[in-house]
Parts: structure tokens; sequence; C-alpha cells
């Protein structure tokens, strides 16, 4: 294939050489460097040997069928396995040059700078709506009213949820619709400024107006943070992403920018899953 | 069969009342106010057993609370799983211990043991306060708030565990997600989830605190004052149906110690819904291994 | 960010953990210090007198709690005689039965029973039992304790059999066997352990109360030839020698303690690890 010479990606062959890291089409600055990253629970190793590189200030999806360890490549981003008592992670993790996982670095740091958006919403339920999003700022130490009101509507706006609640910032946050919380959750992670937002399936809970909502506020957000997405679905990480990894089986088959992949896959088994023929 | 279940509470309440017509009748509602408890002139009043009711209940629940929810805290968040299932083993033991086996101990370990070390180290220390004033006995209102905590803990903390457990893994994830340490994960999400829960089962606990007697009986002197002081002897409710009923010869006397025994059974029985509403809330049929 | 502030956040994380560790050992203390002076002083005192002599007159030495134990098993068999079958039946009907607004009722009053103090059962069964009877006696002291149990064992049994998949009781159904052959022969013998172990807990329960034998069963310095007169019991004899005047009679409230500790105890370990295997347990 005539990608071979622009292309880091190596030729189909998905079991002994793996796909590499550099994102195609020399970019800027990136975000993430995952080196051979691995994730086992116990005996079961879900992930094995992962490596690429997360651009900057760019929407990077993560695709594959189910069970493929997407959901376990994102949350060893932000150190989440560390509550898992039988998991091991193995590899490395730069953001931005700081090794992640190095020695006497602290999880509760990263995930400062690591936000996570979730599956299901998940406000706390005995908060109002403002607390919910000043609550990582709190966390922190500040304490000063006004600027903690600033950062709320900063979120808020930013979230595109500003309009509907600004008159109702003191309502118990289960009080707003299934969309609506996860925009909630979206404004208490961008809160505490995180420069890498990840995002676990955030819309599959959703209605497809809620869905296109989400989506448009992804492509507003990539210019102030760096995005990593998890999505099952392809026409989603068509729409939305700059790059797109497709994972299967806890390896990483092929990385590129999104035309790429989903216009000409180097590899077939990724050309197999865009078009359908199985996942 | 579970008509059974009505009748029987149908039939306690009735017998109850039905035994203490005659003081009901003779002193109304002075029963309650009066603290003048002489059979001997025939003057009932239960005051004095309501003071000790609440006060040694009090006490436990001030002491058996936190006790409990940072047990249950521990046990649920903190603990690796190997010791946190041996604590919980010898918490479910320490609820089976029989009360009156408590007392014993109580008597001739926990009593001595206030009268000549904590006592006088209390009197010393905060003297100032009314509560730590006053001769030292060994049995006292103390004691007795003591030995409630002992037995309530393993209620309150197995309950509250249970609930804790409930909490959905999401919101401590959420919790984590944003940068929080372990403690500020179970204060914001685990906690104030769980308030409603935890609050009903430390109604629970104050349930069984009110209608404890045995270990109580033996421990807290048995003297019908009102006293502001902690160390000095108490009488409760309960207590005094134990010590006194079959020594009652008259019918009166009898039938203050039945009415005693309603205004028991009432409190107990409302504090008790009170608590098993406040539980439904949590799923699955929660307070039977318990109860 | 502020890393004084984040130190304060690491030291408040630590202490709040060993706070909550601090209590969690406290909380056993308790049982830790019970048991070792049971034991203690427990040992001491039990001989083999103790396991087979009545007691001695007040003021002598020596004598045992003979009648006591065997008292506490004749009650504890009076007692399994009524709560056993309506506990049961009662757990049957809350687990299998349709009526959703009577069951809900009925489990409320099993709570509120739970919740009645036992020295309350014991006035009730006073005025019931022996006022009629004009005397204590082995009957009253049975119908206490087994009055005690139902609501228990009906809470328990209705847990296990709800564990009992629903496909059973459907595959019986669609056989054509009927209804109550099915709960009695399928869903029962199916969850059969998980009953006896509500029973034995029960039972294990019971036998520790002495408030509710303190106007029943009263209490015998004799062995009890007729269920119509009053009976010994373990807990009960407990409570009277320890409260009384004499150094002899608190030795062997320590031995009674000790007896009946560990019958309690030995119940209760063995069923909580024989239904450990049964449904895995987390923290």
């Amino acid at each position: 294939m005539t990608q071979e010479q622009t292309s880091p990606i190596l030729p189909a062959r998905p079991l002994p050489r793996r796909a590499s890291a550099a994102p195609a089409a020399g970019s800027g600055p990136v975000a993430l460097t995952i080196r051979e990253l691995s994730v086992s629970f116990g005996a079961n190793r879900v992930l094995k040997g992962v490596s690429l590189d997360i651009p900057a200030h760019a929407v990077t999806a993560i695709i594959g069928p189910s069970g493929c360890g997407k959901s376990t490549f994102l949350r060893a981003l932000n150190r989440m396995h560390d509550l898992v008592p039988a998991a091991r992670v193995e590899g490395q993790v730069r953001l931005f040059g700081t090794e992640l996982y190095g020695p006497g670095v602290e999880p509760v740091a990263i995930r400062r700078r690591i936000g996570m958006v979730f599956q299901k919403s998940n406000p706390f339920p005995t908060m109002s709506i403002g607390d919910n999003v000043t609550i990582g700022l709190r966390l922190n130490g500040l304490r000063q009213r006004a600027e903690l009101a600033r950062r709320m509507k900063q979120s808020l706006v930013m979230a595109a949820l500003w309009d509907e609640v600004a008159d109702r910032l003191d309502a118990p946050a289960l009080s707003l619709s299934g969309g609506q919380q996860q925009r909630l959750c979206i404004a208490r992670a961008l809160a505490v400024q995180p420069e890498v937002l990840l995002m676990d399936e955030p819309a599959s809970a959703l209605d497809p107006l809620a869905t296109a909502r989400i989506e448009d506020l992804i492509l507003e957000l990539k210019k102030d943070f760096t995005i990593v997405i998890v999505t099952h679905n392809m026409q989603q990480a068509a729409r939305m992403s700059d790059y797109t990894a497709f994972l299967y089986l806890g390896e990483l088959v092929e990385y590129g920018t999104t035309a790429a992949i989903f216009t000409h896959p180097a590899n077939q088994q990724t050309e197999d899953y865009v078009t359908g023929r199985f996942g | 069969m579970a008509l059974w279940v009505f009748a029987l509470i149908l039939v306690i309440g009735y017998e109850l009342a039905h035994g203490s017509q005659l003081t009901l009748r003779k002193f109304g509602w002075r029963f309650l106010t009066s603290s003048d408890w002489d059979p001997v002139n025939e003057q009932f009043g239960a005051l004095p057993f309501i003071f000790g009711t609440l006060v040694s209940s009090g006490i436990a629940l001030v002491i058996a609370v936190p006790l409990s929810v940072g047990t249950a805290v521990y046990l649920t968040e903190l603990a690796p799983r190997w010791l946190s299932q041996v604590l919980t083993l010898f918490l479910e033991l320490l609820a089976a211990v029989p009360s009156v086996i408590l007392g014993l101990w109580g008597i001739f370990v926990m009593v001595p043991w206030l009268r000549e070390h904590l006592c006088p180290g209390l009197r010393g220390a905060l003297g100032f306060l009314p509560m730590f004033q006053g001769p030292i006995y060994g049995v006292s209102m103390l004691a007795g708030g003591i030995i409630i905590a002992i037995m309530i803990v393993p209620i309150i903390a197995s309950v509250s565990r249970e609930i804790l457990r409930s909490v959905p893994g999401l919101q401590r994830e959420a919790a984590y997600a944003l940068g929080a340490t372990r403690w500020e994960v179970t204060r914001i999400a685990v906690l104030s989830y769980a308030k409603k829960g935890l609050f009903g089962a430390v109604i629970l606990g104050l349930g069984r605190a009110l209608g404890e007697t045995m270990a109580v009986t033996m421990v807290i002197g048995n003297r019908p004052e009102i006293a502001a002081s902690l160390f000095a002897p108490g009488y409760t409710l309960a207590s005094v149906v134990a010590n006194e009923f079959t020594e009652a010869t008259t019918g009166v006397y009898t039938s203050a110690l039945f009415e005693i025994g309603l205004v028991l059974l009432g409190v107990t029985v409302l504090v008790n819904a009170l608590a098993r509403l406040l539980l439904r809330t949590f799923a699955g049929p929660v307070g039977a291994p318990v109860a | 960010m502020n890393t004084a502030y984040h130190r304060w956040r690491k030291f408040k994380n630590w202490l709040m953990q060993g706070l909550a560790c601090a209590c969690a050992l406290l909380a056993v203390v308790p049982l830790a210090l019970v048991f070792y002076h049971v034991l203690k002083s427990g040992l001491g005192a039990v001989n083999w007198a103790f396991f087979t002599q009545l007691p001695k007159p007040v003021g002598e030495a020596g004598g045992g709690m003979a009648n006591a134990m065997v008292g506490t098993f004749q009650l504890l068999g009076l007692a399994a005689l009524l709560g056993v079958p309506v506990g049961v039946s009662g757990g049957i009907f809350l687990s299998e039965y349709r009526f959703a607004r009577l069951k809900w009722w009925t489990r409320f009053g099993a709570d509120v029973l739970n919740g009645v103090p036992s020295i309350i059962w014991g006035v009730v069964v006073y005025a019931l039992v022996v006022v009629p009877m004009k005397g204590f006696s082995a009957w009253a002291g049975g119908i206490v304790l087994g009055l005690m149990m139902v609501p228990l064992i009906m809470r328990t049994t209705e847990e296990v059999l709800l564990l009992v998949p629903q496909g059973y009781r459907e595959a019986a159904l669609a056989l054509g066997i009927a209804q109550w052959r099915t709960i009695l022969q399928i869903v029962v013998r199916t969850a059969l352990k998980g009953i006896v172990t509500g029973i034995l807990l029960a039972l294990a329960r019971v036998a520790g109360e002495t408030a509710p034998l303190l106007f029943t069963a009263f209490g015998n310095h004799y062995w009890n030839h007729n269920l119509s007169d009053p009976i010994a019991a373990l807990p009960l004899q407990i409570f009277n020698y320890a409260i009384s005047p004499y150094e002899d009679w608190h030795r062997q409230a320590w031995a009674g303690a000790l007896a009946l500790l560990l019958m309690v105890a030995i119940i209760n370990v063995s069923v909580r690890l024989l239904t450990r295997d049964r449904f895995s347990q987390s923290p």
C-alpha cells in the first residue's frame, strides 16, 4: 500500500507486529504518550502492549467491538485502575512529559489534570446543580464565593448548559433530564480545568437529540482541551473525531486520522470492522 | 399464619393496657411527671425511670454512633477484604453475646475499672462540669450507658455497612475522577448519599437501647433518682420492671409496673417503626438477621 | 495547585482513615475483653460438680448448675414446638403467596414484634399464662421464648425462600403439581439448609434471654419434673448468682457464663461458616 511511506501503521498482520504510535500527518504537540500499555485483572490480560500518541487539542476516538479493552484503556489513562486491587498496569503513560505511573506520582494529582465523564451520568444527588459543578474546585481549596461563581458559570457555558439552568442553580441535580445531567457531569469535569478530558461512551445512554448536543459540545471543547472518547458507535466516531484508534481483543490494530481509518484503512481487520462485517 | 402477627401485637398492647388500669385511673398523666416512687405509700411516679432510660440511651448513642459509623466506613471503604470479613464475624459474635453475660462482665470487670480509673480520671479532667461531679460508686448512669453502647454497636455497624455497600460504585468513581482523596470520596459520594439510611440505622440502635434490660440492670445501680451527675446511680424503665415485678405485692404496685411496661412498649414501638420506615427505601428486606 | 493545601488534604485523608480503623478495632475490643474474662474466670470455676449437681442451699459452698442447663434445653424444646411451625409457615406465606398489601403489613408487624423489648414479652406472657395458671411454669417460659422466636424465624425463612430461583416453582407448576405441594416438596426442600440455619440462630438468640424468664419460668433450685412447675434456666441462674452477695455463687456465675457463651458462640460461628460457602460474600 502506498500508505506505507507516510503512514506509521505497519501492513496488515495484527498479531506479531502491533500498530505503533505516532499519529499520521505530522501534527502539533502530543498530549499523551502511551507506550506498551498492558492491563491485567488477575490472570486475565485485557490490554496487550498498546502504544500510541494522543495529539493535543484534538478529538481522538477509540473504537472496537465490545470487550476489546476500550474502557480499560481509557481508565488506565487517569489511573482509575488503582482502585481495583486485582488490576495490574504495565507500560508507560506520559502526560506532556510527566510519567503518570512514575514513582511518587499521586493519582489524586493526575486526576485533576485528566478528567473523566462516564457512560451513565452520575451527578451527586445530595448536591445542587451549582454545588455539583464547583465540588472539584472546593476540594482543591477554592473558597471565595465570587471566584467559585465565576468558574461555575464558565464551566456551565462551556458545557452548553448555562442557559437552561441559570435560574435554578440551587435545584437538586437530579431534577435535570438525562441529557442535561450528562452535560452537568461534563461541566463538573471541566470546572477543575483539566488538560485532557476522557469520555467513556458519554452519549450511549441518551436519546438522539441529546446525543447530538453532546457531540456539538465536544467539537467546541476541543479548542481548549484534548479529548479522548470511547465509542461503540462508528458513525459518531466518524462525525466527531480527528483521529481514531481501532482496538481488537486488547491490541491496537490500527491508528490514524479518522479519514484514513474510515475511507482507506491499511488493515483488513479494520476495514471489516468499519464496514460492519463484524462487531 | 400472618394473622398471628397482628393478633400478637394487639394482645400485647391490650394486656399491658388492661394490667395498668388501676394506676391509669388513679394517677393519669401525673404518672409520667412525678418522680415519687414509693411503693410502701402507694405513690408511683415514673419520671426517674423515663429520665434514666433517656439518659442511658443518650450516652449509649453518643458513644456508639461515631464508633459504629466509623467501623462501617472502615469495613466497606478502607479495609482489605480479609480483614473486613474477620472483623464482620467478630461484630456478629458480639451481637450474639447474651445480655446477662455482658452484665456479668460489667459488674465484675467494667464497674470496678470505672470506679478506680475512668471516673476519677473524668472527674479530674472535667470535674468543672456537673456531669462529672459527685461520689463515685462504680455502678452508675455512665456504666449503664457504656454497656448499652457495647450492645448496640454491632447493630448500627452492620446495618450501616449494608447501607454503605448499596451506594452505587458510579458515585464513588465520579468523585475519584475529580481527583478526590479516599476520605473525600467517602465524604462526598458515600456518606452524603447514605445519610437517610444511616440515620435509620441509628434510630434502630436507639430502639434496641431503650429496651435493653439485663446488662443495664446489673450495672446501673437501680436507684430511682434524678441526678445531674453521670456518676450517680440511675434506674431505667426496663430495669424497674425486671427488679420489682416479682416483689409487687399490691394490685396498685403491679399495675404501676404494667403501666411502665406500657410506656416502654409505646416508646420502643414508635422508635422502631420510624427506623424501619427510614430504612425501607433501601433495597431488600433489611433487618431480618439483625433484628 | 496549592501544595500546602494539598499536603493538608493528604494529612486529613490519612487521619480519617486512621480514625476509621481505630473505630473498627475499638468496636471489637469489648468482645475480646468479655471472652477473655469469661474464659479466665469460668475455666477456673468449672468442675465436674458444676455439670452434675444441683445448687446447694444459700451459704454452702459447692453445688452446680445441672438443673439450669437441663432447664434451658427443656425450655428451648418447648419454644421450638411453638416457634418453628408458626414461624416457618409465616415465612412461607410471606414469600410464596400473592397478597401484596397484607404481606407488607405482616412484614412490618414482624419487624415491630422484633423490636418489642424482651421484658415486655415477659410481662405479657405473665398476664396471659402465669396468672390463669396461678403460678410460674415451664410452659410459660417455653411460650414466651417461642413467641419471641416467631418473628425471627418468619423473616429468615422468608429471605431464604426468596432466594430459591423462580424457575424451580415454574417448572413444578408446569408439570401440573399443586401449589402447596410445590412449596413443600420443592421450594422448602431446596431452601431447607437456610431455614434450619435461621432456626438455629433464633434458638441461640433466645437461649441467652433472661428478662422474659424472670416472671414466667421463674427459676427453680431443683429438677423440674412437671412442666407446670417453675423451671431453672442457665441465664436466669447466672443473673441470680451474679447479683447475690456470695463469692462462691459469683464463681459459679462465671462458669455458667462460660457454658452459655460457648453454646451461643459455637452455634453462631458454625452456622455462619457453613452459610458462607453458599452465598459469595464480599465485605
